[in-house]
């Protein structure tokens, strides 16, 4: 996924992004996409609102720039805490933040990394619907998590990945019945055996 | 339990990356130490001097065999001009005229004038050393005069008494006459005019790298870098962008030390000498100059300061990569401080000039004394240095370096699940 997201060299292979090569093109990628790693944070002395006014500057001026920081508000629903210092924040706050400021760019192509990490229940619970949201509004969504009843639940395609090593993909159906398991987790201790 | 505690805590203090600083540091400074010699030593050797005595009267006499006996002697002839090459020659202090009228003056109640021809290497605290040791011989010389005086004749002026000699000083350094000034004073007035930018410098330095390192290691350890990275932005935009940001709190916080500092210096001042009466006066061109040789060592230790920074691995390992910045800092103040950059070994030129930060801490000197190719040479060579770190810091932003500490690591996905939803 780091690869992906222009962070990390391509030791072997070759990765295309919506028709863009990495690494010749990673400016056009980047402009393309939003990646959330597991572990974001976001800039402590700088308040919500403020944080996602700086990375929405990367991205549009004017009417665009307003339309995405509104997106942003809107997904990170913290209320008059956004005016708050990200310092302040509790730690499902802050993912809905990052959330937000993924998702308010419209990117094609958004890469979560374990997106409800550590998250309660009802946290997650929400972030998993914002990101159902987007993927209905268009954007296209890669998301990597080892809870495999939250890739079962959002996914349309699958890649179970053992070592580095896709072993299996296909759709939760596909999956579930190529191996004869009740659920994804199943069928991913099978496809490893 | 104790025992248990310690040994934790001196295993996660004490570690490699924190001991090389240490160790690199105190090496440069015992080399420096070394170098630069003893002060002891120095101030222990007898002046050499060269001696014009177209006196040979009474007092003339007294002064001779008191020079003589406490300094080492390389000329004693009747022509100056003569002595003064000899003395030049012979890496002497200064040449003694004793004009011709010089014991019947005193015998007039008069001060007999010494005429003494400074050769001035250098202007830091330890070039002065041996002009300071020949003043402290014409001290002798009055002590003894006065002495001969108090024994001929107790009817003497004791103004005369006390002083009966009167020095007219002319010092020639770095190709300039400045008349009416001795070493010590005129290194004391060059030191006065140029002891603000060298801790300016310093503070500029400390306080901007200190932040450009601290702003890597939180980005590291509040795990924002990574998006940062992903942004559509050029990587040098992100440099240069943390460079000029921690140059503007660097500034402001150096300014606000200086007020204090200037009043502190304010209460050390006691030079009232006009530099434009001996062509020492700076003009608007110099004055751009230091400007300039001030910007472009500020922005060569931030380049080398975002460099160290890419090495932090959170806010507390960036506090310790700023000490060796600290410490060159440190070193370009104290060496020129203490010696001229002409006066120096080579190898520690050598070192002072490499440390980008000593350009604008000499500028000032070396503009009053017209010396402009240490100045532009110096411009040049921290600009090419700032273009050099820069290169480096975008070339660390472009690989692997920052996120995975290491160039060639593979990426390792390990067993999880991947999906799309579109």
């Amino acid at each position: 996924m780091r690869v992906i997201a222009t962070l990390l060299q391509i030791t072997s292979g070759s990765v295309t992004v919506f028709d863009y090569e990495l690494p010749k093109e990673a400016g056009e990628v980047r402009r393309i996409i939003s990646y959330l790693p597991e572990e974001a944070g976001a800039y402590k002395n700088l308040t919500g609102k403020d944080y996602l006014n700086f990375i929405a500057k990367f991205f549009g001026e004017g009417e665009k720039f307003q339309d995405m920081v509104q997106k942003g508000l809107e997904i990170a629903n913290l209320g008059d805490r956004i005016n708050d210092k990200v310092d302040t924040y509790s730690k499902g706050m802050t993912r809905r933040l990052l959330v937000g400021r993924a998702l308010m760019v419209n990117p094609r192509l958004a890469i979560l990394d374990e997106p409800t990490s550590g998250l309660d229940v009802v946290n997650a619970q929400e972030v998993r619907r914002i990101i159902n949201s987007a993927a209905g509004a268009g954007t296209a969504v890669l998301l990597s998590s080892h809870n495999m009843l939250e890739v079962e639940l959002l996914c349309h395609r699958i890649a179970l990945i053992n070592d580095g090593k896709i072993v299996a993909s296909g759709t939760a159906a596909e999956l579930k019945k190529e191996y004869d398991a009740g659920n994804i987790e199943e069928a991913f201790v099978k496809a490893i055996k | 339990m104790i025992g248990n505690i310690v040994k934790k805590e001196f295993k996660e203090l004490f570690t490699i990356a924190t001991l090389i600083p240490i160790v690199v540091i105190a090496v440069v400074f015992g080399l420096v130490g070394q170098t630069i010699g003893n002060i002891g030593e120095t101030m222990e050797e007898k002046p050499v001097i060269g001696i014009v005595d177209m006196d040979d009267g009474d007092f003339s006499d007294i002064a001779m065999s008191v020079l003589i006996e406490t300094a080492e002697v390389i000329y004693d002839g009747s022509d100056a001009e003569e002595g003064l090459e000899e003395v030049r020659e012979g890496n002497g202090v200064a040449l003694l005229v004793i004009p011709e009228s010089f014991s019947q003056s005193i015998y007039a109640n008069q001060a007999g004038e010494i005429e003494i021809y400074w050769i001035m290497r250098g202007a830091g605290m330890m070039d002065s050393i041996s002009s300071g040791a020949l003043e402290g011989l014409i001290q002798a010389v009055n002590q003894g005069i006065s002495s001969e005086l108090i024994q001929q004749d107790s009817s003497s002026d004791p103004a005369l008494v006390l002083n009966p000699t009167k020095r007219i000083d002319t010092t020639f350094f770095k190709g300039k006459e400045i008349k009416g000034l001795s070493p010590s004073a005129l290194g004391n007035m060059l030191m006065s005019q140029s002891i603000v930018i060298p801790i300016v410098i310093m503070m500029l330095i400390i306080m901007a790298g200190s932040s450009v390192i601290s702003s890597m290691g939180m980005e590291k350890e509040n795990k924002t870098l990574e998006t940062l990275l992903t942004m559509p932005v050029r990587r040098s935009h992100v440099v240069i962008g943390k460079m000029v940001g921690s140059a503007l709190v660097g500034m402001i916080m150096a300014a606000i030390y200086m007020i204090g500092f200037s009043r502190y210096m304010n209460s050390f001042q006691i030079s009232d000498i006009n530099l434009a009466d001996f062509g020492l006066a700076m003009g608007m061109q110099d004055y751009l100059l230091v400007g300039i040789s001030l910007f472009t060592a500020l922005l060569a230790g931030l380049s080398l300061c975002i460099v160290l920074g890419t090495f932090a691995k959170d806010y507390r390992s960036a506090q310790a990569l700023i000490f060796p910045i600290t410490a060159l800092a440190m070193i370009s103040v104290f060496i020129t401080m203490f010696k001229d950059f002409d006066t120096i070994p080579a190898a520690l030129k050598v070192l002072v000039f490499a440390i980008p930060f000593s350009h604008p801490m000499m500028a000032i000197r070396a503009l009053m004394l017209d010396n402009y190719s240490l100045v532009i040479g110096g411009i040049a060579y921290t600009a090419v240095f700032t273009v050099i770190m820069v290169a480096v810091a975008v070339r660390i932003f472009n690989s692997d370096r920052l996120l995975t500490g290491s160039v060639r690591k593979r990426v390792g996905l390990g067993k999880l699940g991947w999906g799309f939803r579109r």
